[in-house]
């Protein structure tokens, strides 16, 4: 591993400072930044050894048929269906078209939940009256588990994409609009007081007020929510679809392919991680107004 | 005498509590306060001092009773006032310089124009050389000064102010009650000079500041007295706290003061136990 490497001459190179000659000035702080380095290093290399130690040991443990690997598969079988699948297609077309479709689903489903919510939940967060009216039916269809309205929209619209789209809709809306409610009904009443004071009329209030201060609470439902978009997107696929990777997964099951299962999963996995960061690198742009410390787990 | 401007005549206002019961936060409350006149309002903590200014301003209606600004009743909010908050309430997502932009703004002033005017603001309260920092990148103190400007900006005829230093140290509340001082004088020396009340529990930072001294009682509040504070200006408050009369002033209004102080802490008392 070059990362093991790398860790272990650093951590001999602090060994060597700590043994020899007392430091002279300013090697004091060098030192602190190489033990920060070192621990840096030796975290991404437990990483990788975790991962590493998984994937052997299911690989040793299906050669030697201690799992079953026509259940359960084997990373090598997996990545040879990747790769089979990079190189060759699959059944359905090529695996970059059905990324494409997969993701084309989720992302229109995600951006028209996202939007909707966005703009019923701030209405309804401002305007009480609409609120009243319509809060009890809001909650009464929150309390349908809306996947189950994924064989409804296939009925409806077909095999085709719009059915994904509005699985992927329905699962996006609700945590994107109770996020935007709350932020705005949860707006700092001496910012408002102050915006109105100072000359705000109503609509200013929501645009420039009410709005940028739900932002925070919008944005954390963002990246839950692209997650259920996936998840509507490849559920749709699953029940029934002529492209997409539920449908590479529906197919390899129904040949009872368990590497393709895992495979599909495994993309699926990296698309989810990349558009991830994409996410998180928008929301480092928009939030530049906010202390750095503040909201980052990591 | 010219018409007054402000003028509150048995002003009530009742909240209905979380609870459902009815809460009276003002009484009968009569003021006056004229053209160009600087008013400090003391009480005891909770008695509805704030109540009182949110009532000039427009945000908030009285249950009974009248609030005139200029002698016109006050119907919704008036352009022509100005407020500063106790807590922070400039805008975390704005710059600096946005931030004291936005009043104008808000009124229809042209980008440019509303840039210079805030500019110039900025300077006066010393932060020029911060017109691109967030909020959050900024002291309590100069967030205080962003808040000035952005209040001052508009011109307000009428300045309310409730507790706006009473989160900051003690030294930087002494720089700040000066530097109001100065901006409230500069808005003096134009024919239409800006009216203050200011809403604080700090007696010292009162008489300090004020041509007046309104004593609350304990709530519901009324106006208890009135004192005069006849210490010549200009003034700094560090210098003019050591001046004997404010001694006796302070004495003078602390008498009335502590008593309403002790009520309002007793009956916490009791309701505690």
């Amino acid at each position: 591993m070059p990362l093991e490497t790398a860790s272990e001459t650093a951590a001999s190179e602090t060994a060597a400072t700590a043994a020899g000659k007392p430091p002279a000035a300013g090697t004091r702080t060098e030192a602190r930044e190489r033990a920060a380095r070192n621990r840096k290093l030796t975290v991404y290399a437990a990483r990788v050894g975790v991962l590493v130690a998984f994937l052997g040991l299911w690989e040793v443990g299906a050669r030697t048929e201690v799992v079953d690997p026509f259940n359960f598969s084997q990373p090598s079988r997996i990545w040879d269906q990747i790769w089979q699948w990079v190189t060759h297609g699959t059944a359905q077309g090529s695996l970059g078209e059905q990324i494409g479709y997969t993701l084309y689903e989720a992302l229109s489903g995600w951006v028209i939940g996202v939007v909707c919510g966005v703009l019923l939940g701030i209405a309804l967060g401002r305007i009480r009256f609409l609120a009243e009216v319509f809060g009890p039916y809001i909650k009464v269809l929150n309390a349908i588990p809306r996947i189950v309205l994924a064989p409804i929209f296939l009925i409806w619209f077909g095999l085709g994409p719009a059915s994904k789209v509005a699985s992927a809709v329905v699962l996006v809306f609700f945590p994107v609009f109770f996020n935007a409610f709350q932020g705005a009904r949860e707006v700092d009443r001496n910012l408002v007081a102050n915006a109105r004071i100072l000359g705000a009329d109503n609509r200013r209030v929501t645009l420039q007020v009410v709005i940028p201060a739900a932002t925070t609470w919008i944005f954390t439902s963002l990246h839950v929510s692209f997650g259920f978009a996936l998840i509507g997107a490849i559920v749709g696929e699953y029940i029934g679809a002529t492209k997409g990777l539920g449908l590479l997964v529906a197919a390899a099951q129904g040949t009872f392919n368990a590497a393709g299962v895992y495979a599909a999963m495994t993309i699926l996995a990296v698309v989810a991680l990349v558009t991830e960061g994409l996410l998180t690198l928008a929301e480092k742009k928009l939030f530049r107004w906010k202390p750095a410390d503040a909201g980052d787990g990591r | 005498m010219s018409t007054p401007a402000i003028e509150l005549t048995g002003a009530t206002k009742r909240f209905r509590t979380p609870s459902g019961a009815l809460h009276t936060a003002v009484r009968d409350l009569d003021l006056t306060v004229a053209q160009g006149e600087f008013v400090a309002v003391v009480g005891p903590t909770g008695c509805g001092k704030s109540t009182t200014l949110t009532l000039v301003s427009g945000l908030e209606e009285p249950t009974e009773g009248e609030v005139r600004v200029y002698g016109e009743p006050v119907r919704g909010i008036d352009p022509q006032v100005g407020f500063v908050f106790q807590q922070d309430a400039v805008f975390p997502w704005r710059t600096v310089l946005s931030n004291v932009m936005a009043g104008p703004r808000f009124r229809g002033v042209p980008a440019a124009e509303a840039k210079e005017r805030a500019r110039d603001w900025l300077g006066r309260v010393g932060l020029a050389a911060f017109e691109d920092r967030y909020p959050h990148q900024l002291s309590g103190g100069m967030r205080k000064r962003v808040a000035l400007a952005q209040t001052f900006v508009n011109d307000p005829a009428i300045l309310l102010m409730d507790e706006p230093f009473s989160a900051l140290d003690v030294q930087t509340r002494a720089l700040m009650s000066d530097q109001l001082l100065e901006l409230w004088a500069g808005t003096s020396s134009s024919e239409n000079a800006a009216s203050v009340v200011f809403v604080t529990h700090d007696l010292d930072e009162a008489i300090a500041l004020a041509d007046r001294v309104v004593v609350m009682t304990a709530g519901p509040a009324t106006v208890k007295e009135i004192f005069t504070v006849d210490l010549p200006r200009p003034r700094t408050v560090e210098a003019v706290r050591l001046e004997p009369r404010f001694v006796e002033l302070y004495r003078e209004i602390w008498a009335s003061l502590g008593e309403e102080v002790r009520i309002t802490r007793e009956r916490g008392a009791g309701r505690a136990a």
